[in-house]
C-alpha cells in the first residue's frame, strides 16, 4: 500500500508580512522579526496569543524565547529550526505543516530576520571557520560562496554549453520583475545586457549581476489547518507538497567529492516533492526558485524536472522566465533584485501569486513551486490555491 | 594567507603533505578511498583505514578566478586561480588547489589563458606543506 500523503493540502498559508527592505535599516534584527511576524498575523486576522508553533533557520539570531515573550505569544507546543542557511527556507513551512497536520500545534509562524546589508559578511570571519570542509578549500583562496558555486557553474558551461547569456536571462527576468515591485531594492534600476556583460567580475565566470543583493529586512508567514484556513480573511494558499533533500554523499556548497557534483540536493527534494503531489512540472504556473546566484537556476530547473540534465541553460532562452513565458520566475525580483533574506521573500511572493495580488501577476496562477537554496541541503514547497 | 584549520580526521593528510607526500584516507577493509577524511567508511562501515600514497597526477575538472572583495592576502594576488583537480588514482576525489608556475609560486603565477579544463597537472608542495599543482606540459 502506498503511504498516505498526510500533508497534501492539509495546511494553508493564511498570512504574510514583511518589513521594508534596504541596504541598512535602523532597527535590530529582533525588532524587525517582531514587526514582520505581527504584520503576518494581522494579515491573517489571527491574534498573537493563538500562536503555538514557531519555525525558523538555525542561522536566525532571534530565538523562540525572544519572539514569544516580545509578542505575547501563547504556550508553544512546537518549535523547530532548520540548518544550512538558505536551504532551510521552505523547510520552516514544511515543519509547521507537519506539526499542524499531526496535531502538535494549531497556529504556526515561520520567519527570517536578517541584517545582511549592514551586518558582517560571514565569509570574512576567519576565526570561526569550520575545520570541515573549510580546511580543504579556504587556504587556496576559495573563500566565498560565490567562488564555490562558480566552480560548478564553470563545469556546467564546459559540459553543457551553458553561457553567460543564459545567466543574464536569469538576472534580467528577476530585475524586470523587481522593476514592477515598489518594495524591491532594485525597483527603479533597470538592467541591460550591456551592463551585465561589462560589469566587474566577482569570481569568473560569475560577475556582479550573478550575485544576490545584501539586504536588511524580515519576513514571516502564518500557517493553519486547511479547515481553519477556510474561515480566514485571505484566500488560503495550500501547502500541496513539501520536501527536504540531503542527497547521499553530498558535501554542501563544496560538493566536489562524489560521482556527480552537478546533481545536487534539488534532485532529492524534487523526487519527494512530486511523489506526493497531484501535479507535474508541466502543471506549474509560476516558480520562485532560490537565486543567491544566477547559476543556481539552471541547476534547479534540471533538478525539479522542468528540463533534462544539462538543458537548464538553454531552458532560459526565448523569454521562458518572463511573464508569459514557459515558467515565469521570481516574480517579486527574488534574491537577485528584490531582497536577499535567505529566500523567505520567495515564499511570500508565491503566496501573493496564488492570491492574485503580485505586482507582476501571472494571470490565473493556480500553482507555484517555491525552492530553497540549491547546492546545500535544501527544501521545497508546492503551493496551490 | 589562511592556513588549514585542521580537524582530527584531516590531520594525517596535512602531516604527509608537510613531508611532500599526497596521501588519501583509504578503507583498510574494502579498499575504497574517501575524501574528506572521516571516522567510518561509507561503503562497508569499517573504522579501520590507512593513508595511501597517490601518484600526484590529475586533471583540471573546473576552475574559478576570484576578484575582490577578498581577504587582503588574497586580494593582493587577485585575480588568481583556484582549480579543482580530479585525481588520476581516485577520480571521485577532486582536490581544491592552485595552479602555479613552480612550487611555492604566487597564486597568479600562471596566466589565466593557460588554464583549461582537462589539462593534466602534477602535485607539488610549498615549503609550508600546502599542496599546489603545476601543468604536466607547461
Ligand atoms: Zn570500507
Amino acid at each position: 500500500m502506498a503511504p498516505m500523503a498526510v500533508l497534501k493540502d492539509a495546511t494553508a498559508i493564511v498570512g504574510i508580512g514583511q518589513t521594508p527592505f534596504a541596504k541598512q535599516l535602523p532597527e535590530t534584527e529582533r525588532a524587525l522579526a517582531c514587526r514582520a511576524i505581527l504584520a503576518a498575523l494581522d494579515d491573517a486576522g489571527i491574534a498573537p496569543d493563538e500562536v503555538d508553533a514557531l519555525a525558523s533557520y538555525t542561522m536566525e539570531e532571534t530565538d523562540e524565547v525572544e519572539v514569544a515573550k516580545a509578542l505575547g505569544l501563547g504556550d508553544l507546543t512546537f518549535f523547530s529550526k532548520v540548518g544550512y542557511g538558505g536551504g532551510g527556507s521552505c523547510a520552516t513551512v514544511a515543519h509547521l505543516a507537519a506539526a499542524i497536520a499531526s496535531g502538535q500545534a494549531t497556529v504556526g509562524v515561520a520567519w527570517r530576520s536578517r541584517k545582511r546589508g549592514s551586518g558582517p559578511r560571514p565569509w570574512k570571519n576567519t576565526t570561526v571557520q569550520l575545520p570541515t570542509p573549510a580546511q580543504w578549500t579556504r587556504p587556496f583562496g576559495l573563500l566565498r560562496p560565490a567562488d564555490e558555486i562558480a566552480m560548478l557553474a564553470r563545469r556546467h558551461m564546459h559540459e553543457y554549453g551553458t553561457t553567460r547569456d543564459h545567466l543574464f536571462n536569469v538576472a534580467l527576468a528577476c530585475r524586470n520583475r523587481a522593476n514592477q515591485n515598489p518594495a524591491a531594492i532594485m525597483y527603479d534600476r533597470p538592467l541591460t545586457r550591456e551592463m551585465y556583460m561589462t560589469s566587474r567580475w566577482i569570481s569568473e565566470p560569475l560577475c556582479l549581476f550573478d550575485n544576490c543583493l545584501e539586504t536588511d529586512g524580515a519576513l514571516a508567514c502564518v500557517l493553519v489547518s486547511a479547515e481553519r484556513a477556510r474561515d480566514c480573511r485571505r484566500t488560503p494558499v495550500y501547502v500541496h507538497s513539501a520536501a527536504q533533500g540531503l542527497p547521499a554523499q553530498h558535501h554542501g556548497m563544496v560538493n566536489y567529492w562524489n560521482d556527480d557534483p552537478l546533481t545536487g540536493p534539488a534532485w532529492t527534494a524534487a523526487r519527494h516533492l512530486w511523489k506526493h503531489a497531484d501535479l507535474t512540472p508541466d502543471d506549474i504556473d509560476v516558480a520562485q526558485i532560490y537565486d543567491a546566484f544566477t547559476a543556481l537556476i539552471p541547476l534547479s530547473l534540471e533538478g525539479y524536472g522542468f528540463c533534462a540534465r544539462g538543458e537548464g541553460g538553454a531552458f532560459t532562452e526565448g523569454g521562458a522566465l518572463e511573464i508569459g513565458g514557459r515558467l515565469p520566475l521570481n516574480t517579486s525580483g527574488g534574491g537577485l533584485s528584490e531582497a536577499y533574506v535567505h529566500g523567505f521573500n520567495l515564499i511570500t511572493e508565491g503566496v501573493r501569486q496564488l492570491r492574485g495580488t503580485s505586482t507582476a501577476q501571472v494571470p490565473g496562477a493556480a500553482t507555484c513551486l517555491v525552492t530553497a537554496g540549491e547546492g546545500v541541503p535544501t527544501s521545497a514547497l508546492l503551493l496551490r490555491n | 594567507m589562511l592556513t588549514p584549520v585542521v580537524d582530527v580526521d584531516g590531520a594525517p593528510f596535512w602531516e604527509y603533505a608537510a613531508r611532500g607526500e599526497l596521501r588519501v584516507q583509504t578503507c583498510a577493509d574494502c579498499d575504497e578511498p574517501r575524501f574528506p577524511p572521516r571516522p567510518c567508511c561509507p561503503h562497508c562501515r569499517s573504522f579501520d583505514h590507512e593513508w595511501r600514497p597517490l601518484s600526484g597526477r590529475g586533471r583540471i575538472w573546473s576552475y574559478v578566478l576570484p576578484h575582490p572583495p577578498l581577504l587582503p592576502d588574497y586580494a593582493e594576488q587577485a585575480p588568481y586561480n583556484v582549480i579543482l583537480v580530479e585525481l588520476a588514482d581516485a577520480p571521485r576525489i577532486r582536490l581544491v588547489g592552485n595552479l602555479v608556475s613552480e612550487a611555492g609560486a604566487r597564486l597568479d603565477s600562471v596566466p589565466a589563458d593557460r588554464i583549461r579544463i582537462g589539462a593534466r597537472v602534477q602535485a607539488v608542495f610549498t615549503p609550508e606543506g600546502l599542496p599546489q599543482w603545476v601543468l604536466e606540459r607547461p
